[in-house]
Order: structure tokens, then sequence, then C-alpha cells
């Protein structure tokens, strides 16, 4: 090999930097001699629950210091909200908590109701909570399986996914989508339940009860899981009321506080369930939170299926014949509109569950809010004005002026709706209280301390859902 | 303790500083000037018959174009306590003027206050006094403007960042 | 000459074919899309069939950018610089509307579809997309990784 011109040059290479010197030499760095290692546990990471930036500061493997950076999907769902009328505002809450949107939905719708003073149906609401809890449901299989998973437990998260999927077909039967429902409407629901729905439901019941003892079994006492998550990621419960914790992270920590039971809303006081508290506030005692409420869930929606009101017959009330159309048509000219509501009018199966004999079922019986039923609005002329009235912009649903806060128990914790109308057709302001807020904003606590590798089962048993924290 | 009760305890501890109240739809709400806010709050969180332990929100609302509201502050920041003992509720509001947007910081009260606020200075522009790290929460640095006040327009566009360096 | 012009042929069709059945995904995983996603690589709708099951966590170790679920504006540099450190031959997924055009997010936080900073070969509209399709959308990026010009 020919030498080079370089190597024979005269000028010493240059000395390392003294920064380069304090690491490796050791001189120059605080009397420990050593340094603290700053990681950045990025936005896009393995930990499939949602974007967060911790920026963590470890020594060695404990981490000293951490700062947790939110917000990378912040998507503007107050703003958006403001845009159109209240019940555009469905589907933007759906994509809340994305993983319980029917609990979201519902709250919205009720925390509208309460600002209108109105009431909705019994019917209505035990089939607001019986989704409800299965939305809690699904919400808690995904959390629990995804910890799982990240802990390499990954049979326990196929099995829970499996059950997810169960439930999804139930409520894909009622409402017609997996996951982005937006059922709710503003004074009830969009459609009432489908004929066999309580089997479905058992069935769907019976195959999630297999799988959570399958993954009791699995987990609740093995080692591995016990040893990872026992005594990791406390959380005292003087911390949690200071930070404003609520949820199962909160019953974990020993405040049996459920706004099921606080503030009774729809008929969660006519129904009997328990509230399973942990004690310590680790991981495990939130696993174990999650698992029994899981149970209690199923428990409540059994009880709501058992005492689900018929709800008023439709009665045809006239008693007319069906005349032919043509004749209608001529009465109608003539304004004799009376009796012109017993139509046969035969709706498209996409419609199934919104015909006259089901809506006044699940809906309202108040006309300034909730659409009249498709067999009116096709068939008599006051329907169709009605229908019209409170679609076209600047009327539709106008609240009285004023400010509201309804408070349900989202999967996390409590969800608040506070909404101010200005009187017209718009909301004001729709705030979302969001459930993993505190809990994000005290997992520095719960991680400092701790070692590396528990950050990641801790930030899976807090169950951040991005879409409800960046809104 | 019920609605009534709550707000006629505050009202006969602070007599005169309690600007407003009203209890529509059930929620029982205490209007006070800026100045005694902090006060109120310390009062709501110490004393033994309310004990509001839990800030369950903090957040703001901007009546620019509220109609019937122009000679009112402009915001009006807004906090919603718990608590757990008693299992009560309130609401404490306090409005602000555009022209000195600075609150008192409830960090020392509730901790959770820390993120709160960071929240509404991110979306509205209402600074903290003695906020210890008053940084946006939702949007990043090089964001420019307010979004939740109602003169920002929703499908403002702002130029993308690049990857950092 | 014509029998290289049958070597090189035969031999991207052979990298093709092996390319588009070890689908490494890099799931870039923001929102409620991420629960279709999971849904389709769980036992269901199992997309490990398709010879796609198994993630890779590292941009470095996977060939297909899979972005679910909306990216704001805090979020797209870091998008970018996934991308860019992904090696050749890569290529994206854009699954659910709002990595598409942005979905009905239209306001000052949300990027209007990942196409304005990245290059996308298949889009998977759906709000979120059912997992029929997403594996619609996979069939479809298979053959796109089979037919095309094969990178060495």
């Amino acid at each position: 090999m020919t030498p080079t011109p370089e190597t024979t040059s005269a000028t010493p290479p240059a000395a390392p930097s003294r920064h380069v010197q304090e690491i490796f030499l050791g001189e120059g760095v605080p009397e420990s001699g050593t340094e603290n290692l700053v990681v950045n546990l990025g936005p896009s990471h393995p930990a499939m629950h949602g974007i967060v930036r911790i920026v963590t500061e470890l020594d060695g493997e404990q981490v000293v210091k951490t700062d947790v950076e939110i917000g990378y999907l912040h998507r503007a769902f107050e703003k958006e909200c403001e845009i159109g009328p209240y019940n555009a505002a469905m589907p933007y809450t759906d994509r809340l908590n994305y993983v319980s949107p029917l609990i979201n939905n519902f709250g919205f719708c009720s925390a509208v109701e309460k600002l209108l003073g109105i009431e909705t149906t019994e019917r209505c609401q035990y089939i607001r909570v019986i989704l409800s809890e299965i939305s809690r449901m699904s919400d808690h299989l995904t959390c629990v399986g995804a910890s799982a998973m990240e802990l390499g437990a990954f049979t326990v998260f196929l099995y829970m996914i499996k059950a997810r999927e169960f439930l999804w077909e139930v409520i894909e039967s009622v409402t017609g989508a997996r996951l982005t429902i937006s059922h709710g409407r503003v004074g009830g629901l969009k459609a009432d339940l489908p004929t066999d729905f309580e089997a479905q439901v058992r069935r769907a019941f019976a195959e999630t009860r297999t799988v959570l003892e399958e993954s009791h079994k699995l987990l609740t006492s093995n080692r591995i899981f016990v040893d990872r998550m026992q005594g990791v990621g406390i959380l005292t419960r003087e911390e949690a009321i200071a930070y404003a914790v609520t949820g199962p992270l909160l019953r974990a920590s020993g405040v049996p506080f459920d706004v099921r039971r606080a503030t009774p809303y729809w008929v969660y006081d006519r129904l009997d369930f328990e509230i399973p508290v942990g004690e310590t506030g680790d991981n495990y005692d939130r696993y174990l939170v999650r698992m029994a409420e899981m149970e209690q869930s199923m428990r409540i929606a059994e009880q709501a299926l058992a005492q689900l009101p018929g709800g008023p017959v439709n009665v045809d009330h006239e008693g007319r014949p069906f005349a032919l159309p043509a004749e209608y048509v001529d009465r109608g000219k003539l304004g004799k509109t009376e009796g012109l509501l017993i139509t046969d009018i035969r709706l498209s199966p996409n419609l199934a569950g919104q015909e006259r004999r089901h809506h006044e079922k699940v809906n309202a019986p108040d006309k300034r809010t909730v659409l009249p039923p498709k067999e009116t609005t096709y068939g008599s002329i006051e329907g169709l004005m009605n229908h019209f009235m409170l679609i076209m912009d600047g009327f539709g649903i106008r609240p009285p002026r004023g400010e509201v806060y309804f408070p349900v128990e989202g999967a996390n914790g409590e969800l608040g709706f506070y909404v101010v109308s200005d009187g017209t057709d718009r909301p004001y302001r729709v705030r979302c209280r969001p459930p993993c807020l505190p809990p994000m904003a005290a997992l520095h606590l719960m991680l400092e301390g701790g070692m590396v590798a528990d950050i990641v089962p801790t930030f899976g048993s807090v169950n951040m859902i991005g879409g409800e924290l960046d809104r | 303790m019920q609605g009534p009760d709550i707000l006629a305890r505050l009202q006969e501890r602070f007599g005169a500083a309690v600007l407003a109240t009203h209890a529509e739809h059930g929620d029982h709400t205490l209007l006070v000037g800026l100045g005694t806010l902090l006060e109120v709050l310390r009062f709501c969180r110490d004393d033994a018959a309310l004990q509001f332990d839990m800030l369950m929100d903090l957040t703001a609302v901007d009546y620019l174009t509220y109609p019937g509201r122009e000679d009112t502050p402009r915001f009006e920041v807004v906090y919603h306590l718990y608590s757990v003992p008693h299992n009560h509720r309130v609401r404490i509001k306090a409005g602000v003027e555009e022209d000195a947007p600075v609150v008192p910081t409830a960090v020392p009260l509730w901790p959770i206050a820390n993120w709160l606020e960071r929240e509404v200075w991110d979306m509205y522009g209402l600074r903290f006094a003695e906020h210890p790290d008053l940084r946006r929460l939702l949007l990043y640095e090089q964001f420019e403007g307010h979004p939740l006040r109602k003169d920002y327009p929703v499908t403002r566009r702002q130029p993308l960042i690049g990857p950092r360096n | 000459m014509g029998v290289a012009d049958f070597f090189t042929t035969k031999l991207d069709a052979a990298l093709g074919w092996a390319r588009k059945y070890s689908i490494f995904q890099y799931p870039f995983v923001t929102a409620c899309c991420g629960m279709e996603y999971m849904a389709t690589a769980c036992s269901h709708y199992d997309v490990d069939r398709f010879g796609a099951g198994l993630p890779r966590f590292s941009p470095r170790q996977a060939d297909v950018l899979f972005v679910v679920g909306t990216i704001s504006h805090k979020m797209a540099p870091v998008l970018r610089r996934v991308y860019d450190q992904m090696t050749e031959p890569k290529w994206v997924v854009a699954f659910g509307v709002c990595t598409c055009t942005g979905g009905f997010y239209d306001n000052y936080a949300t990027v209007q579809g990942i196409d304005t900073i990245l290059p996308v070969d298949v889009y998977i509209p759906g709000c979120p997309p059912r997992p029929e399709s997403v594996l619609d959308g996979l069939m479809k990026l298979q053959d796109k990784i089979a037919v095309g010009r094969q990178r060495y």
C-alpha cells in the first residue's frame, strides 16, 4: 500500500473535546463520577397506548426525573364543536376516548339534555346504560390486553382482542359501526335495539367470561407478571386526590369514588353493583381493579337487560284502513291533514330501529329537539316541517342561554362535559374534562424512583387515550 | 352539604367579594373577582365543612361574541371543584379582562392546576402569575396564536415545522 | 442482451414475490385507527396469514410504514424523521382518512393528508376502515410490491 501524504503531516490530531474527556475519563464531573443520561422515549414508541413523549433522566437504570410532553394528537375537538349544530358534535365526541366511544356520545348528549331541561325516556336510559357498560368493557379489555402484551404476554392480548371482537359485533348490530358509532342524539338515540339483542349480548358475555377466566389463570398469579407489576408505579391516595385522578387509578389507590355511585345518572341508582377498590395503588392493583370492573359491567348490563322496559307501544291512532295514495294527496291538498299520519310507509332496511314504533321508546317526546320518526317526516307535512326546522341552519336545537357541567363515569375516570350555550343552535363552548389528563400529569410521580423497565407497564396501566388527552 | 348551603357559606365568609351566584340547571356557581379568587379557592379547599380537595377542571371561556355580554370581562376562568369526603360540587368563576389577562395560579393548592393552567395559556393566552413552568401543553412552541379564542378561525393554517436537528 | 433482461426480470419477480410475503411493518399508531389496526393484526382478521404479522418498532428494520391515525402538526416532524430513517426499499400506507386527506379535522392542528409530507403508496380510506378494507389495502400493496421494479 502506498503511504498517503496525510500520515506524514507534522500537526498531531486535535485532542478530544473536554466533554468527551469528562464522560470517558470521569474528570471534572460531580463526585459520583457519573453523569445522568437523558433518554427520550419519543412520541412514536411500541407501547401502543398513545403518543406521548417522556424525556427521562437516568442514573443507570434508575429514573431520576421525567418530563412528560403531550399534545401530539391535538385535533381541536373543542373548536370544531363550536362550528356546527349540537348533533354535529357527535362524531367528534366518538373520537375522544375512541375505545369507549358510546360513553362520550351519551355524556355529551346528557349534558345538552341537562341544559335543555328535558328528560329522556326510561328505555333510552336503560339502553344507554347497557351500551356504556359494553363500551367500558371493550376499553378495559384493550387496556389490560395491551399492558400484558408489553410485558410479553402476547397470548392474553390475542384473547382479549378476541373478546372485544364479540362485543364489537354486538355494537355493530345496534349502531351500524364497530368503533366510531355516533349513536347518541340529543334527546335520545339514533335507533332502538335490534330484536335479537339480548341473545347476542348473552353470547358475547359468555365468551368474554371465558376469556377473563383464561386471562386470570394466565396472569393473576403468574410470578413474572406479579413481580413486574406489584410495587411498581405507586400512586398514593393523597397524591391521587391532589392530582384529581379519578377512575380505576383512584380506586386502586383506595378511594371508592365512582361517578355512577356519587352522582347517579340515567338509571344507575336502580342497579346493583360493587365498586372494586385496591389498596396500594400500584400497577397490580390497577390490573385487578380493571378485571373486577369488567365483571361488574357485565353484571350491570345483565340487570339492565332484565329490567328493560318495553316502552309505549305504537298505537295506530285512528284505526283507519290504508287508502289509495291518490286520495291522501287530494286530502292533503285540501288541507285535511288529520289522519294522514297513518300512511303506511315502509322504510329502507338501513333505517331499521328508527321506525315510529321504536322512536318513542328511545327518544324524548320533545319536538324542539328530537327529529320526528321517518314515517312522519315522509308521510305528513307537519313531520316534514318539523324535520326541516331541526336541521336547517339557525334553527334546530336551541338550548336556553346558560352553562352546565355533566359528569359521567368514563372508562378512565370522570368524564365531564361543560357546555356553554348562547341561545343559538351552535354550542358556544364545549369543554371535555379528560379523565386521563390528571394521571398523565401525575405520571412523573409514578415513574421517578423506579427503573427504566417499569416505565412501560406503568404507562400501560394508566391507559392514556390520546384522543381524550389531547382532544 | 347541599348546593345552596355551600353558596351560603361562601357568601357569609366573603360577603361583598362575591359578585354573583346562580344555580341554573342544578349547578351551583359563584362569580368572584380576580383579586379574591385565590382566597376563595383556598377557603374552599381548607374549610372543614367544604373540603374541596379535588380540582376537577380548570378552563376558560371567551365571551367575545356572546350576545348580551359586551360590557363584562372578555374571558372567564372557570374552576370545577369536587369534595371527596362530602361528595359535593361547586363551580367558581372569575372574569378576566382582555387587556390584563393575568390570573393568580392555583398550583400551590392543587398540583393538577399546573397542567390545566398550561392548557388555558395554550388555548386562550391567559397568563398565570407565578406558575412554575408556563409553556404550551397541547401545541408546539412555534405555534402562533391562541386557538380557542373566538377571533382565531378554525381553519387557519400554520406553517409546517421540520424535524428537529 | 435479451438474455440478461430475462434474468433480471425473473430476479425482479422472485424478489417481488419474496418481499410481498414478508412485510415488516412499522405501525406508526396515533389514534382511533389504531384500534382497528389492532383488530386486523389479531386473531379474528389475522394479518399474519399475509406475511405481515410481525411489526418492527425500529425504522431501520421495517419496510412498510403504516401511518395509522391522525397526524397533527406537532407530530409531523417525527413522522418525517421516522420515514427518513427507514432504509430502502420502503413503502408507505396511509391508513384511515385522517392520513389520506385530514378527515373531518379541517383545522389548524391537523396535517391535511400525509402525502403533503411523505410519498404514499396505498391509501386506505375509512374512519376507521373496517379490517376487511385494511386487508384489501394490504393486498393492493402486495401487488404494488410484486409488480414494481425492485430496488436491490
